[in-house]
């Protein structure tokens, strides 16, 4: 089925006129037609759209053009402002916002031929690690547990782009990470997925979470398509004051990289007690894998660790209540009547955003407030600098840190619901690389006993996302995951 | 540091987000939660460490000081909830 090519393999077809571009977006419209209702991957699906892009790539194949993504079905995470196409990032403050322009990376994969399926669920404004704070419903994970049938979260918050590539509804997806949101959901869903250096892509026309933190990157089942779609994505942007102006490097080439003589670091700070046995296992036989491969493992330390979700809880927050302060009922978005201009704003905003979202604004507000501002946010911004520092530091030993990508693998719908801090525990080795900024790529590592898959996290140097690829495609090599989700393209329900 | 209902109805009201009474109290009790977890962060030393505002690790650019856009009222007002003309309309502030 053509669903269930790579984004490399389906480029590649193309190029050999094995199938047209229309034929390879019908394919995926279909199971996007036969899944979403279940797994509600998409908020928004833009067939017509997607039609005409196909059509475009067809002419386009036909005149002998060569683009890297001509033709290629994709989904966008519904966090990227997309010209003339409905865009909530979750929210019903959001839900008739229809941006009058494009964001930078979803105008660069356009540029580069790219077909947008439509626009996918994530957790409200990003903030989850469940997408269960979707104003538009939860999305189902296309895994389930063996001889269970009961709903499991595809974590988040890219948890609709995530689901929809591991069911074969697109090829890949862009999505955005603030603090593990493209690699634990790629966890959770067996596939892959990157959040490159912060910089790397432009932040300009998404919307803003927290803006020290975010960045966008790809999922997909291969990490070969990932470097494809992340070498389309970045770039240097003049509209993003924090956009780094550096040449992308052929991130699909450094796939094929050895691995040999690379120093690979096992930060011990990421060991605990509370370590399910499997994931343990599973991380000692990536280490084994990349020894094999002829790497050096190195113990290393990275002392901050363990404040690293804190401290994210006080920066992401700060910064989010001072994003989110746009949202007013006034210029775009929804708007509730009140009996006077306060009252409607309160009243905007007390409908428009979810519980979670209230609560981070709440809690940014507060550590902002005159008199805890340096008890919370200055100490925060201090102990950040240590968890950068504890990288820097680990960095002049070794080349790459290989740790699991989350504490557990995907979990029902509903648990953890009534716990904040126990759904913040998901983030736990996903945050510190955050703070840092520095790059993370999860690759799915194997099966846990129930039959659920489990990622691995390679972390690099800031921008040598290059060397991360290289051993993620190694591990990737090793671990020859080929395991298929119960839900997906052409299974019948 | 623990968090009263009346400090949780005087942040919302900075955060300009209505809550009623019985909704501030079991705010309280969620943001008392989470505070009290970032509590940790006071064992760590940060004597003499200069804060981190951002990831970036570079200076702030600059550009010239030039208009690049504008001239498009239609396009920037087109998702207002309520206008006046090429104006956003709000309700009366002054009597």
């Amino acid at each position: 089925m053509l669903t269930d090519l790579s984004l490399a393999e389906a480029r590649d077809g193309l190029r050999r006129r094995d199938f047209s571009a229309v034929e390879l977006t019908e394919a995926h419209l279909d199971a996007v037609a036969a899944l979403n209702p279940r797994i509600n991957a998409f908020i928004t699906v833009s067939a017509d759209k997607a039609r005409a892009q196909a059509a475009a790539a067809d002419a386009a194949l036909a005149k002998g053009e060569d683009r890297p993504l001509l033709g290629l079905p994709l989904a966008i995470k519904d966090l990227f402002c997309t010209d003339g196409l409905r865009t909530t990032a979750g929210s019903r403050i959001l839900e008739p916002f229809v941006p009058p322009y494009e964001s930078t990376v979803t105008a660069n994969l356009l540029r580069d031929g790219a077909v947008f399926l439509g626009k996918a669920n994530m957790d409200e404004f990003a903030m989850g690690s469940s997408n269960m704070t979707s104003a538009f419903g939860p999305v189902q994970n296309p895994w389930t547990r063996r001889g269970d049938n009961r709903a499991l979260v595809p974590g988040g918050s890219s948890g609709g782009s995530c689901a929809a590539v591991a069911a074969r509804m697109a090829l890949g997806a862009t999505a955005t990470d603030t603090g593990g949101s493209i690699r634990q959901p790629a966890s959770f869903c067996g596939i892959a997925g990157i959040k490159p250096t912060y910089g790397r892509c432009s932040r300009w026309g998404i919307v803003a979470f927290a803006s020290s933190l975010d960045q966008a990157g790809p999922v997909a089942r291969t990490v070969e398509d990932c470097a494809i779609l992340l070498g389309s994505m970045a770039g240097f942007d003049p509209k993003d004051s924090t956009s780094a102006d550096r040449a992308v490097p052929d991130f699909a080439a450094a796939c094929r990289r050895s691995v040999r003589g690379l120093r690979i670091g096992v930060p011990r700070e990421y060991h605990s007690d509370n370590m399910p046995p499997e994931i343990e296992a599973m991380w000692q036989q990536g280490l084994a894998w990349l020894r094999d491969a002829g790497a050096e493992i190195v113990d290393v330390s990275l002392p901050h660790t363990k404040y690293g979700l804190a401290t994210y809880y006080i920066v992401a927050p700060a910064e989010a209540s001072s994003n989110l302060a746009r949202y007013d009922g006034v210029r775009f978005g929804r708007r509730v009547e009140g009996e006077d201009l306060t009252d409607m704003y309160e009243k905007t905003r007390a409908e428009g955003f979810g519980a979670e979202v209230r609560r981070r604004v709440m809690i940014g507000t507060y550590v902002l407030s005159a008199g805890y501002y340096d008890a919370y946010y200055l100490r925060a911004q201090k102990v950040r600098a240590l968890i950068l520092r504890d990288f820097t530091d680990a960095y002049a030993q070794v080349d790459a840190l290989l740790t699991p990508t989350a504490p557990s693998a995907a979990f029902a719908q509903g648990d953890k619901m009534d716990d904040p801090v126990a759904m913040y525990l998901n983030d736990v080795f996903t945050v510190p690389a955050s703070m840092a900024g520095v790059p993370g790529l999860s690759v799915p590592a194997g099966l846990d006993g129930q039959g659920l898959p489990l990622g691995l996290q390679v972390l690099g140097r800031p921008f040598d996302e290059e060397t991360v690829f290289a051993v993620g495609a190694e591990l990737e090599r090793a671990a020859d995951f080929h395991h298929l989700p119960a839900i997906r393209a052409g299974v019948p329900a | 540091m623990s968090l009263d209902p009346a400090t949780v109805r005087r942040i919302a009201r900075l955060a300009r987000i209505h809550v009623g009474d019985t909704e501030a109290e079991q705010l309280a009790g969620e943001l008392n939660g989470i505070l009290g977890w970032i509590e940790q962060l006071n064992e760590v030393d940060v004597e003499g460490i200069d804060p981190l505002t951002g990831a970036a690790q570079m200076a702030m650019r600059l550009r010239p000081d030039t208009v690049t856009d504008g001239g498009i009222p239609e396009l920037v007002l087109g998702n207002a909830p309520d206008r006046a003309g090429t104006f956003y309309a709000v309700p009366k502030v002054v009597e």
